[in-house]
């Protein structure tokens, strides 16, 4: 089998531009290898050709028109499912909203369409984004393209492993413990999670608001660059979106890196990492030594509590937030003699384990006499874990360490025990807490040929910074060492 | 056991899910064994330390983010918000019966 020609938002213009292909033959390829490679992965949940043609055939015309093309023109693209699309379905890999139909688009699917992309449908993932390895949709798991008997990460596990299989040339994802950074490890590509604030929730049907973040995966970090250039930005429509200016990322790529400061804290580096990982991510910082990076020991002193507040924080929220899928104004209605009883019915059959399991713990997080116990110790907690964020920053430009302690697991290993599957999120989860941009690289391959992901963390509104260094590691060969 | 039935119980009414006895029974003991963990937070002496709910200050947004001007916009968005309700009736969302008029209650019950 010969391999299907790897595209980039570059090469795309390029043969567009040239007309060498179009736009519409572009979409029908990618709609072919979906076709061919979507019983085995199920990485997609829904397809929208109708869409997807219609914007193809408005790149088409602009071509034809000679104008300029916009910065994404014609990039087929993939949308995680918590992610709304108007007249999409998006049901969050979940049976509650099996056949829901969005009113409106998210902005950040808004502005990719704006940009020319084309949205070839909606990916898999963890039941409202709850989950670790994908094997919590109501939809059943995505396998790993790297290796099908492996679970893609999650849980944006659907978006990672449609770039990762040629799928889609680029997806967004969303991130609230490590549900872009960790697939993107597991299926080896690059995926980052911008600062909190710098790409509007709008549209992206929430789990856990003040952590939720939508980000990009893409097969090179330029692409991931001219993605968040587009969808990064202030929103009217969140509060919570961040007016700072947004650099021209992709423009500041080649900004040098010699004499940057590299934290590497020792407490990424504990017991727990697999000793191929550890032995790669070594290797991924020895290249970026060599390329004039500083390397600063540094402590974080709270990082070993990062996952008991998150996990108190985002469940707390998930709980609230998931109070509206009640069987009134849209989704499952399970009936009942009385109003609460439709209530119970409808949530009690239309979430899933992990679901009910967050809800539970969130809810008891909150109740009364145990509010200031857990929730608020939480709170008081992540500002410490912001603390080693903020004074780790006033040392080096950029904090490196692995996306993950383990490379892809096997379906169903970790299944049994949730706290198990929690604690793998350890490296991530401390970066959600304190808000900060970061993104995880292929960094070379288990000898089993798993990918292993290197993270490196930005300081807030950093992403220009992180794009360098991750652009550097990928030119001077990372992603293979 | 830092969790008993009974908390499972309560929480879960707080939370509207009907739960099956199975459930009720796993999801005591993985709270449990969840919220022993979580105790390792106790390690840390919090004293004086504000709560971050929310990491995005002013400053570092740009502007405060919070504020917008108070502007009048259209908003027809009733037949699009309809559209997806299991039993609408326009204008409205139909529910079961909050207060049954035959349990002799004088309240107002429209």
């Amino acid at each position: 089998m010969s391999a299907p020609t790897a595209w980039t938002v570059d090469s795309i213009r390029a043969a567009l531009a040239g007309e060498k292909t179009s736009a519409r033959e572009l979409t029908t390829e990618f709609y072919a290898r979906i076709e061919k490679q979507n019983a085995s992965l199920n990485a997609f949940l829904a397809l929208c050709p109708e869409r997807a043609f219609a914007q193809a055939d408005r790149i088409d015309a602009l071509v034809k028109a000679g104008g300029s093309l916009p910065p994404l023109a014609g990039v087929p693209m993939a949308i995680k499912d918590v992610i709304a699309t108007r007249g999409v379905p998006t049901t969050c890999g979940s049976r509650i909203l099996e056949g829901y139909l969005p009113p409106y688009d998210a902005t950040a699917v808004a502005r990719l369409e704006g940009a020319g992309a084309i949205v070839l449908g909606k990916t898999n993932c963890d039941e409202f984004a709850m989950g670790s390895s994908n094997e919590n949709s109501a939809y059943g798991p995505v396998r790993n393209p790297v290796a099908l008997d492996r679970v893609p990460g999650g849980s944006s596990g659907g978006s990672a492993a449609a770039v990762a299989a040629g799928l889609a040339v680029a997806a967004l994802g969303t991130d609230t413990g490590g549900s872009i950074r960790q697939p993107g490890s597991f299926c080896g590509i690059p995926a980052m999670m911008p600062s909190y604030g710098r790409v509007s929730r709008y549209g992206l049907i929430a789990f856990a608001s003040s952590l939720d973040r939508i980000g990009p995966f893409a097969t090179t970090v330029r692409d991931a660059a001219l993605i968040m250039a587009v969808i990064a930005g202030r929103d009217a429509n969140d509060s919570t979106s961040a007016a700072a200016p947004v650099a021209d990322y992709a423009a500041e790529l080649d900004k040098p890196i010699k004499g940057l400061r590299i934290g590497i804290p020792q407490e990424y580096f504990g017991e727990g990492m697999d000793a191929a990982v550890r032995q790669k991510i070594e290797a991924g910082i020895e290249l970026l030594k060599k390329l004039g990076c500083q390397p600063v020991e540094l402590k974080m002193p709270h990082t070993d509590y990062a996952i008991a507040a998150y996990y108190i924080v985002a469940t707390a929220e998930a709980s609230s937030n998931l109070a509206r899928y009640d069987g009134v104004r849209y989704g499952l209605r399970v009936p009942g003699a009385t109003l609460a009883e439709m209530y119970k019915k409808t949530r009690g059959r239309g979430f899933g384990p992990e679901v009910k399991r967050r809800i539970m713990l969130g809810t008891y997080a909150l109740s009364a006499g145990y509010y200031d116990a857990y929730y608020k110790k939480a709170q008081q907690v992540r500002a410490l874990i912001a603390r080693d964020f903020a004074e780790a920053f006033s040392r080096v430009d950029a904090i490196v360490t692995p996306t993950s302690p383990v490379p892809a697991f096997r379906l169903g290993e970790r299944t049994d025990d949730p706290l198990q599957m929690y604690l793998a999120d350890i490296y991530t989860v401390t970066g959600s807490l304190a808000g900060v941009p970061g993104i995880s690289l292929p960094c070379g391959k288990t000898p089993e040929g798993l990918p292993v992901g290197l993270q490196i963390f930005g300081n807030t509104f950093g992403e220009s910074r992180v794009l360098q260094l991750a652009h550097s590691f990928e030119k001077a060969g990372g992603f293979i060492v | 056991m830092k969790i008993s039935r009974e908390d499972v119980l309560r929480v879960a009414e707080l939370a509207n899910l009907a739960l099956s006895e199975q459930e009720v029974s796993t999801l005591q003991s993985q709270l449990d064994h969840i919220l022993e963990y979580i105790g390792k937070l106790n390690e840390l002496d919090t004293t004086n330390v504000e709560p971050l709910a929310q990491v995005l200050s002013g400053v570092a947004a740009g502007e405060n983010p919070a504020l917008r001007d108070d502007v009048v916009v259209p908003c027809d968005i009733a037949k699009d918000a309809l559209a997806a309700a299991p039993d609408p009736a326009p204008p409205y969302f139909r529910v079961p019966k909050v207060i049954d008029r035959a349990e002799g209650s004088s309240g107002d019950d429209r």
